[in-house]
């Protein structure tokens, strides 16, 4: 008797919940984005139509998120979610199924030409993808067709959304080439932990040496270090880049001891705050490339 | 063979570095390690280690990822939390490992609330913890200034700490040196674990202090020999786990940490005194 009281309540709140859903559907899109660099580009082609909550946000290692009840349940509301895929996101499956989230699910990698990673062990896909701009434009179309699917009334919102930023893309592809091109052929290559940048090498002639495996959870071994150090005095290295979400210690005591240069933060996984220098998509890029191009060109 | 011994460490810096660093604190963390095991504060140096985290990241949320301000912090909170045990013991009906173990989790739990109330979820534990491998000239000198004070303090307390695990009884009727005693032998713990800290870079800090100690049981009976074989058992273990890292690429604290393990292990089988091994062989009664 008790029992069926309480699968009635149940019922109840579910209806309930699907109401409430409903209703603020009318008003604006709910989008969730697993990340902060997603989480702009969603805003960007949502504009005001679209209310997006980025789980892991600015400064945020989403290799090793661990997400809070707050967002479970912004996932449970949520009419739309945006993932990268390509394995970034490993806890995301336990997310979706403890939330119960049952609306759309957009890969926004969709399409995309994944790289291969050579681990230590195994041969893994680099799920960095956004860091080629010509894949940021895969990105932006696959957030676009996933918005119109959620909400087709917004459809030439969208599209205008998205063909402007798409645009801005564009422009700033050829900036990142050119500046990069003006580089002598010689010392185009930098070392940098944690590697989120086999993209951006592959992309733009870069060639980008790590000091870490694939995540940012593995502690280095002194063969590790000893390894990078033999390479960058052999390569001659000219530039040591400090990610924004390693330890720097373990770069600082490499470039101490090859007296290579240490570059600025490069942002990878996660945008700055909104002050910070890196605070959209396209920022940065424009931050990295200085960066880069700075501490290799002198 | 003494070649690829020596190798790695004339080719790189790091490894001299971390060699030194090691060291340094083979060298005062096993003789605290003796005496907490004679006091049977074995468990209290793990427990304290977890109490020194809030500290740490109190430090680095403030000042960012100083060496002094984490320092200091991690010593300020564990040494609060050791005083607190202490005292509470003192004057209430609770034992001091109870009220340690109170104060250590309350500890603990409020590092990890600090640490991920940040809103990004940096893993703060990687930074809060320096690298073995990354011993910049600041660590260094911090690691070796703790080795050196706590030997000479060591030094000075001596006499008053070895009573005080032998016969604290003794100790309290006939001299005011029983709870000073105390108090700076917990100063030299936290001190030593937060060298620990920054040098072997994890948690695992405090096996350096303790896993030689209990080795060292099974080798000599007096204090003096324990504390000689534990040192040495500490230095053989770090230099050991450094080359262990660079050949067999694994990471290295844990690797120092388990090579303690090792030792720790042989030793309860073939230790002189009271080795399993030799319990085994049968020995002639005396017969009157």
């Amino acid at each position: 008797m008790k029992l069926r009281f309480i699968s009635r309540l149940g019922l109840a709140a579910v209806i309930l919940l699907a109401l409430s859903g409903a209703a603020s559907a009318a008003s604006k899109v709910k989008a969730v984005a697993s990340f902060s660099i997603l989480g702009d580009m969603v805003g960007q082609v949502g504009g005001d139509r679209v209310e997006v909550i980025t789980l892991v946000g600015p400064n945020g290692d989403a290799h090793v998120f661990s997400p809070t009840p707050a967002d479970a349940k912004a996932l449970a509301s949520a009419d739309v979610f945006f993932v990268n895929g390509l394995g970034f996101e490993g806890w995301i499956e336990r997310l979706k199924k403890s939330s119960g989230f049952e609306g759309e699910e957009v890969v926004a990698s969709k399409g995309v030409k994944p790289l291969r990673m050579e681990g230590e062990h195994s041969e893994t896909i680099d799920p960095h993808a956004w860091q080629d701009l010509a894949n940021g434009k895969m990105y932006v179309a696959n957030i676009r067709d996933g918005l119109i699917a959620a909400d087709p009334d917004g459809k030439s919102v969208y599209e205008a959304n998205a063909a402007k930023y798409l645009d801005a893309i564009a422009k700033e592809e050829r900036a990142v080439k050119a500046a990069l091109d003006a580089l002598p052929v010689a010392r185009r290559k930098i070392i940098t932990s944690h590697d989120a940048f086999g993209y951006f090498g592959a992309a733009y002639g870069l060639k980008i040496i790590a000091p870490q495996g694939v995540s940012t959870d593995s502690e280095a071994s002194a063969r590790d270090v000893a390894e990078i150090i033999r390479q960058i005095r052999q390569a001659k290295v000219p530039a040591v880049f400090v990610e924004t979400i390693t330890d720097p210690r373990l770069l600082d005591q490499i470039a101490r001891e090859t007296g290579a240069k240490i570059g600025g933060a490069l942002y990878s996984d996660a945008l700055s705050g909104p002050d910070g220098p890196a605070p959209t998509y396209l920022d940065m890029f424009r931050h990295n490339v200085e960066a880069i191009t700075q501490a290799l060109s002198s | 063979m003494i070649d690829a011994v020596i190798d790695p460490f004339i080719e790189f810096a790091f490894m001299r570095r971390a060699a030194v660093g090691c060291l340094a604190l083979s060298l005062a963390a096993p003789p605290i390690g003796v005496f907490l095991m004679l006091r049977r504060m074995s468990l209290m140096g793990d427990a304290m280690s977890h109490a020194v985290l809030p500290g740490a990241a109190i430090g680095y949320l403030l000042f960012g990822l100083s060496l002094p301000a984490m320092s200091l912090g991690g010593f300020v909170a564990g040494f609060a939390v050791a005083l607190a045990a202490g005292l509470v013991a003192r004057s209430t009906l609770l034992r001091e490992d109870a009220s340690l173990a109170g104060f250590y989790l309350v500890s603990l739990a409020a590092g990890v609330l600090i640490v991920s109330v940040r809103g990004s979820n940096i893993d703060l534990l990687h930074v809060l913890f320096g690298t073995v491998l990354a011993l910049d000239d600041s660590a260094l000198i911090l690691v070796a200034s703790i080795a050196t004070v706590s030997l000479v303090v060591l030094a000075a307390i001596y006499r008053p700490l070895v009573l005080e695990c032998f016969d604290p009884q003794f100790l309290r009727s006939t001299s005011r040196w029983s709870s000073p005693t105390h108090l700076i032998f917990l100063v030299l713990v936290v001190l030593n674990l937060v060298a620990g800290f920054q040098a072997l870079g994890t948690l695992m800090a405090v096996g350096i202090m303790l896993l030689p100690a209990v080795t060292a049981r099974f080798w000599a009976d007096d204090v003096s020999g324990l504390i000689l074989v534990a040192v040495a058992c500490a230095f053989a273990a770090s230099l050991a786990g450094l080359l262990l890292s660079y050949y067999a690429n694994v990471p290295t604290g844990p690797a120092i940490i388990l090579l303690c393990g090792v030792f720790y292990l042989v030793s309860m089988f073939v230790g002189r005194r009271g080795g399993i091994v030799w319990s085994l062989v049968p020995r002639r009664h005396l017969e009157a």
